[in-house]
C-alpha cells in the first residue's frame, strides 16, 4: 500500500485499485477544532480534483477535492458522529471516503510522503 | 451639532499628533475632481431638535392614524396592542444600541433572547427549530422556497393560490434569477380553499408546495393531506402563517407535518409601522437546519462550565461560506425578534389562548353583522380573524370611499390583485382585540350607505 | 449617655481577604438569569383581557388542543427578566465600540421619539394612498437626500438591509443586461478584501464570482482589473472606502474602464460614513451603491436589526429598480406605483423584493438625523470620523502593526495585524482582553487579506477623551500580547461569561430548550 499528498493537503493511500481519502495532519491543525464533516455519497462519479466533500471549523469552511478520478465505493459514517475524528486521526480513523480509481496513472501527478513534508515545510 | 463632540481645539490638536496640516489633507486619495468644497449646496443645514420635532409631526398629522378610526385592515400585517412594557425593554440601551453578538462574552442578554425566542417561534409553529428571524414573512418565504431547492435538488416550488400576493411577487422577482420554476394560481372567491388542486399539480420534479395557513382570503383548512402528498413525492410542503396570534386557536402546521414554516411575526409585539420593520418566522425539521438561511444561537459552555449562548453553524452563512452560503443575509431583525419574545413571554400560553380567542369571536360577530348588510355575501365558511366579504361591485372605489368618511374598512382585492376582474367584488376584512362592536357597527352602517347609494345611482 | 443598641457600628472599610463564592451565582449587581422556560408557567399571563365568549366556532376542527409549550411571566417578572438580560450585553450607550465595517455611532433618541409618533407607527401599509401621505412624504423627503448626498439618479428605498440592497443592485445590473441582450455577461468580480456578502449576493443572482487581487498598498489592483475585464464581465463590485480603510483612489478609472467594456459598477456603500457631504459616488461613476441606514444615517442596529439598506442608482439603472416606489406630482400628492401601473409607467422594474415599502420605521429615524444634521453637519461627520480613525492610527503605530500605515491617511477606520505578537498570541487574545478593559473588541480577521487583522472604527461621535482612553488600553493589552502575557489566553476575566465553547455548540447543536430528562433518567 502507498500514500500519496496533494499540494491542497489530501492523502491517498492506494490499494489494488481502492483509494482511501482524507485530509492531511498539517491541514487538520491550519482548520482548528471540526465540527462538521460532509463525506461524498456511495456511487458518485468523481474527476480528479472535483469538490468531493466539505469540511467545517467553526469559523472557516473548506472544500475537499478529489485527488483522483473514479468512482466512491464508501464515504466515512463515523465522521457525521464524531467529526473531531479528523483532528485525532486525520491520517488514519479520519479519513472521508474511499474510490475506486478510474485511472490509477493519475496518481503519478502526486506527491509522496516526503515530497509532502518539504511542500509543507515550504509553507 | 449636538452629536458631534469634538471641540476645534480637539481638532486642532489631533491633527498634530497625526501630522496633517489640515482635515482636507486626511482627504487626499480623493480625486481633486470628485472634492466638495463645502456642504452640498440646495440642502437645508442642521436643525435643533425642536425644529426637527416640529417638521417631523407635522408629517405625521398628514397620516391617518389606525387607532384613531374603525379599522379592519390585515391581509399580512395587524394591528394589536402591545403593552407598555414592551416598547420600554426594547428600548434600554443594551439591548437598542447592541450589535450582532459577536463578541459573546458581552452579549448573552440578547443571545439569552435568540434562544428563546428560536424556542417560542418553533413551539408556536409546530417545528423542531427556528432561525433568529429573517426580515420579514415575504423574504422569509422566499428564502425557504431556496432550501426546498438546496434539499430536494429539484427547481419547481408550486405556490397556492392563497398565498399573499406580494409573497408571490418576490418568489416570482427572486426566481427569475435563480432559475426556479414557480407553479402560481389566483384565488378564486369561494369558501373552498386550493389544497386539493396543489395535491393534483405535485409531481416527480417539484420540490416544495407553499401554502398559506389561514390564507390570504382567510381560509383555514388541514394540512395534513397536502404534507402526504408532498412526502409521497419527496418533495417538501412550506406553510406560510402571517398571522401567528392564530396559532393560538388552530393546529400548526408543523403539527401537520409540514417541513419548513415561516411567518411574518409582526402581529406580536411589533406594530404596523406603515409595513416595516417586521420580523420574519423561520422554523423547519431538525434534518433540514444546516440547510437554513440566517443566524442560530446554539446553547453552549464557558470556560468555566457555566451555561451559555453563542451564534453557531456560521459557516453555513455568507461571511464565512461567500459565494457559496446559504443566503447573503447578515442583518436580521434582531430588535423586532426582542418585541416579539418580550409580547410573546408577557402573554405566555394561556395569554395567546384567550387573545386568539377574543380575535376570533370578534371577527365571528362581525362576520354575522356583515353578512346582514344588503347586497354582502360572507366567502368563508372557515376563518381565524380575518375574513372575506363579496360586495356584489368592485370593492376599491368602496373602501376609498369609506375611507373618506373615516372608516378603514379592510383591504380590496383589488389593490392586491389589480386587474383581475374575478377578485375585484372581494374585501378582506381583519377584527382584532383591538375591534370594539361600536366599531362594527360603524362598518356595518358605512357598507350599507356606500352600498345603498351605489344601487340607486 | 445613652447606649447604641442597634449593634451597627460604623468604621473605616477593611481590605477584603477575597470573597467566598454566593448562594444565588450572582455577584451583586452581576445578576444571573434562568431562562423563561425555567422560571415561567403556561397558566400564567401579564396581560389582562376583556371579558366575553371565545367560541371556536369557525375554525373548521382546527382547533390547537395539544399544548404548545409557551410560558408566560407576570409583567414584573418580565420587566425583571428582560432587564437583567439587558444588563450582560455591551452597547454603544455604555462605551466605545469600535466594530471595523459597522459603524457603531451614537443612536440620538429623537430619532426613537419620531418613529413613534402614532402617524408614522400606526399605519397600515395597505391603507388608502390618500390616508398615508405624511408617510409617503418621508419616503420621498429621504429619497431625495439620499439622492442629492450621493449625486446618483434614482434611489430604491425598499431593501430591507445592506445585504438585500446589494441584491436589488446586482438584480438592476441583471435586468439591465438582460434588456440590453447582454444576459450572456456571467462574471462580477469582486476584491478579495470585500464583505462576505458581496460574493454570496452575485453567486445568487447567478453570477460567477471571480477576485481581483490587491496592491501591496491595499487598494485594488487597476491594472489586473482592467486586464480581466472583456465581453463577459457583467460587473465590478467595489467597497469605497474599502475595507482595509483606505479611499479607491483609481475608482473613477475603474468606472471608466469597466463602462468602455460593457460593465457596471456596484459600490458596497456600508462605509458612506467616511465621506458623506465630501465626496457624491456619482462623480465617481458608481451605477448603483446600497446606502446602510443603520450605519451612516445613525438607526440603532438593535442587537442585530432591523437594517435598511436604500440603493442610490446612476441613469443607466434606474429604470430596473423595484416596486413599489413614491411617486411625487406636481401638486405635492404622492402615489405609489405600485404592480398595477408598471407596466405603463415603470415596464423594466425587475419586480418586489418584500411585501409593502421597506423600513418605514427606519426612515423615519434616517430623516430625523438627516435634517438634525444638514447638509453641514453631515460633512462634518465624515470629517469627523476620518480625523478619529487617523488620531488611533497614529497613536499606535508604534506598538501595533499597521499594514497600511505607509499608504497614506486613513479613511473612517484603521487597521492594524497581529504581527509582532509572542508566539501562540493572536488578535482573538487582544480583543478579548480589551472586554475586561470595557470595551467592545474591534472587528477581528476581517479583511481577510490582512493576517490576524483587527479593524478600528471609532466614529464621529467618540470624544478625543474616549478615544484617549481606548487607544490606552489597547497599547496595554498590544504590549502584553507582545510580551506574551499567559492571562491573556483566558481573558475575558471580568465579563458575565469566560469564553465560550462554539466548537461544542456547532458540534451537537442545541437550538431551542428542551425539558430536562427526569433525574433518575438522566443519571443512568
Amino acid at each position: 500500500m502507498s500514500r500519496y499528498f496533494t499540494e491542497d493537503h489530501e492523502w491517498i493511500d492506494v490499494d489494488g485499485d481502492t483509494g482511501t481519502v482524507g485530509i492531511s495532519d498539517y491541514a487538520q491543525g491550519q482548520l482548528g477544532d471540526i465540527v462538521f464533516v460532509e463525506v461524498p455519497d456511495e456511487g458518485r462519479q468523481l474527476t480528479k480534483g472535483d469538490e468531493a466533500a466539505v469540511v467545517e471549523s467553526v469559523k472557516a469552511a473548506s472544500d475537499v477535492y478529489s485527488p483522483v478520478s473514479g468512482n466512491v465505493v464508501e464515504g466515512n459514517a463515523a465522521l457525521a458522529d464524531d467529526p473531531s475524528l479528523v483532528n485525532s486521526d486525520p491520517e488514519g480513523e479520519g479519513w472521508f471516503f474511499r474510490i475506486q480509481l478510474s485511472d490509477p496513472s493519475e496518481l503519478e501527478e502526486l506527491m509522496d510522503e516526503a515530497a509532502y513534508e518539504a511542500f509543507v515545510a515550504k509553507l | 451639532m449636538r452629536y458631534l463632540p469634538l471641540t476645534p481645539a480637539d481638532r486642532t490638536e489631533m491633527l498634530s499628533v497625526i501630522g496633517a496640516p489640515s482635515i482636507d489633507a486626511l482627504f487626499a486619495d480623493v480625486p481633486k475632481e470628485a472634492r466638495l468644497d463645502g456642504p452640498i449646496r440646495g440642502l437645508p443645514l442642521h436643525a435643533s431638535e425642536l425644529a426637527v420635532e416640529r417638521h417631523m409631526t407635522a408629517l405625521g398629522r398628514k397620516n391617518t392614524v389606525a387607532g384613531e378610526v374603525p379599522f379592519f385592515l390585515g391581509a399580512g400585517a395587524y394591528r394589536h396592542h402591545v403593552p407598555a412594557s414592551v416598547d420600554h425593554l426594547i428600548q434600554r440601551g443594551e439591548f437598542l444600541t447592541a450589535y450582532t453578538p459577536y463578541q459573546p462574552e458581552i452579549a448573552q442578554g440578547t443571545l439569552q433572547m435568540l434562544f428563546e425566542f428560536q424556542t417560542q417561534v418553533a413551539r408556536m409553529l409546530g417545528t423542531d427549530v427556528a432561525n433568529a428571524s429573517m426580515y420579514d414573512g415575504s423574504t422569509a418565504c422566499w428564502e425557504a422556497i431556496g432550501m426546498a431547492r438546496r434539499i430536494t435538488k429539484r427547481a419547481k416550488a408550486i405556490l397556492s393560490g392563497g398565498l399573499h400576493p406580494h409573497y408571490v411577487s418576490v418568489a416570482k422577482t427572486m426566481a427569475k434569477y435563480t432559475g426556479d420554476a414557480l407553479d402560481v394560481a389566483l384565488p378564486e372567491l369561494s369558501a373552498e380553499t386550493d389544497i386539493d388542486a396543489l395535491i393534483a399539480k405535485i409531481d416527480a420534479d417539484t420540490s416544495c408546495v407553499v401554502v398559506q395557513y389561514p390564507d390570504i382570503l382567510g381560509r383555514i383548512a388541514d394540512l395534513t393531506p397536502l404534507a402526504d402528498a408532498c412526502h409521497a413525492n419527496k418533495a417538501l410542503l412550506i406553510a406560510v402563517v402571517t398571522e401567528p396570534v392564530a396559532m393560538g386557536a388552530i393546529r400548526a402546521p408543523g403539527e401537520m407535518d409540514a417541513d419548513i414554516v415561516v411567518g411574518e411575526g409582526q402581529s406580536i409585539g411589533v406594530g404596523l409601522q406603515f409595513g416595516g420593520p417586521y420580523v420574519g418566522l423561520f422554523g423547519c425539521k431538525e434534518k433540514y437546519v444546516r440547510q437554513m438561511p440566517g443566524r442560530l444561537c446554539g446553547e453552549t459552555v464557558d470556560a468555566d462550565g457555566r451555561r451559555g449562548f453563542v451564534l453557531t453553524l456560521s459557516t453555513r452563512e455568507q461571511h464565512i461560506r461567500r459565494e457559496k452560503a446559504t443566503s447573503n443575509i447578515c442583518t436580521n431583525s434582531g430588535l423586532c425578534a426582542l418585541a416579539f419574545s418580550v409580547h410573546m413571554t408577557l402573554l405566555g400560553e394561556a395569554g395567546l389562548r384567550r387573545l386568539a380567542g377574543l380575535n376570533h369571536a370578534g371577527a365571528c360577530r362581525a362576520a354575522a353583522r356583515l353578512a346582514k348588510v344588503p347586497g354582502v355575501r360572507v366567502v368563508n365558511h372557515t376563518f381565524f380573524n380575518e375574513f372575506t366579504v363579496d360586495l356584489g361591485r368592485e370593492a376599491r372605489p368602496i373602501v376609498r370611499r369609506l375611507a373618506d368618511e373615516g372608516v378603514l374598512a379592510g383591504v380590496s382585492l383589488g389593490r392586491l390583485y389589480p386587474g383581475v376582474a374575478a377578485l375585484e367584488n372581494g374585501l378582506v376584512v381583519a377584527v382584532t382585540e383591538t375591534v370594539t362592536d361600536e366599531d362594527i357597527e360603524a362598518l356595518a352602517t358605512a357598507l350599507e350607505g356606500a352600498l345603498e347609494g351605489a344601487l340607486a345611482a | 449617655m445613652s447606649i447604641n443598641q442597634s449593634g451597627w457600628k460604623p468604621t473605616a472599610p477593611a481590605k477584603g481577604e477575597g470573597a467566598a463564592p454566593t448562594f444565588t451565582g450572582n455577584k451583586a449587581l452581576m445578576l444571573e438569569e434562568p431562562l423563561i422556560f425555567e422560571i415561567g408557567s403556561t397558566k400564567t399571563t401579564g396581560v389582562d383581557f376583556a371579558e366575553g365568549d371565545v367560541a371556536h366556532d369557525r375554525l373548521g376542527d382546527l382547533t390547537r388542543k395539544a399544548p404548545i409549550g409557551l410560558p408566560g411571566l407576570s409583567e414584573q417578572e418580565t420587566v425583571r427578566h428582560y432587564t437583567r438580560l439587558s444588563r450582560q450585553n455591551y452597547a454603544i450607550d455604555l462605551g466605545l465600540f469600535p466594530l471595523g465595517s459597522c459603524t457603531m455611532k451614537h443612536n440620538p433618541r429623537l430619532n426613537e421619539k419620531m418613529a413613534r409618533l402614532p402617524g408614522f407607527a400606526d399605519v397600515h401599509p395597505l391603507q388608502p394612498v390618500d390616508t398615508v401621505q405624511g408617510a409617503l412624504e418621508v419616503i420621498n423627503q429621504l429619497a431625495f437626500w439620499l439622492i442629492d448626498l450621493t449625486g446618483m439618479h434614482g434611489v430604491a428605498m425598499s431593501p430591507k438591509a445592506g445585504a438585500h440592497g446589494e441584491l436589488c443592485g446586482i438584480l438592476c445590473i441583471k435586468a439591465a443586461l438582460e434588456k440590453r441582450g447582454e444576459g450572456h455577461r456571467k462574471v462580477v468580480l469582486v476584491p478579495e478584501s470585500a464583505h462576505g456578502t458581496n460574493p454570496a449576493t452575485a453567486a445568487f443572482a447567478g453570477f460567477t464570482v471571480e477576485d481581483i487581487p490587491a496592491t501591496p498598498d491595499g487598494r485594488v489592483d487597476l491594472d489586473a482589473l482592467t486586464a480581466r475585464l472583456g465581453p463577459d464581465v457583467a460587473a465590478v463590485m467595489i467597497t469605497n472606502p474599502n475595507t482595509c480603510g483606505l479611499f479607491e483612489r483609481d475608482l473613477k478609472a475603474i468606472s471608466d474602464a469597466v463602462h468602455a467594456a460593457g460593465g457596471y459598477v456596484y459600490c458596497d456603500g456600508a462605509n458612506f460614513n467616511a465621506i458623506v457631504g465630501r465626496v457624491r459616488p456619482g462623480d465617481l461613476g458608481v451605477d448603483a451603491m446600497h446606502i446602510n441606514l443603520h450605519k451612516t444615517f445613525s438607526t440603532p442596529h438593535g442587537g442585530g436589526g432591523p437594517g435598511s439598506g436604500p440603493v442610490v442608482l446612476s441613469e443607466a439603472l434606474s429604470p430596473f429598480g423595484p416596486l413599489p416606489f413614491t411617486e411625487r406630482h406636481g401638486d405635492g400628492y404622492i402615489t405609489l406605483v405600485e404592480e398595477e401601473t408598471v407596466e405603463d409607467r415603470h415596464p423594466d422594474s425587475f419586480g418586489r423584493m418584500t411585501a409593502f415599502h421597506g423600513q418605514m420605521g427606519m426612515f423615519t429615524r434616517a430623516l430625523t438625523y438627516i435634517l438634525s444634521h444638514g447638509a453641514d453637519g453631515l460633512r462634518q461627520v465624515a470629517e469627523d470620523a476620518v480625523l478619529n480613525a487617523n488620531y488611533v492610527l497614529r497613536s499606535l503605530e508604534d506598538v501595533l502593526d499597521a499594514p497600511f500605515a505607509a499608504s497614506g491617511p486613513c479613511m473612517h477606520e484603521a487597521i492594524f495585524s497581529d504581527k509582532g505578537f509572542a508566539d501562540g498570541f493572536s488578535t482573538i487574545d487582544a480583543a478579548k482582553a480589551l472586554i475586561d478593559e470595557g470595551f467592545h473588541p474591534m472587528t477581528m480577521y476581517f479583511p481577510l487579506v490582512v493576517h490576524g487583522a483587527m479593524l478600528v472604527e471609532p466614529t464621529e461621535t467618540e470624544s478625543k477623551a474616549a478615544l484617549d482612553q481606548f487607544i490606552g488600553a489597547l497599547r496595554s493589552v498590544a504590549e502584553r500580547a507582545k510580551a506574551g502575557d499567559p492571562s491573556l489566553k483566558t481573558a475575558p476575566h471580568f465579563a458575565p461569561r469566560s469564553r465560550l465553547d462554539e466548537t461544542l455548540a456547532a458540534r451537537k447543536p442545541v437550538l431551542v430548550w428542551k425539558e430536562p430528562a427526569p433525574v433518575a433518567e438522566a443519571a443512568e
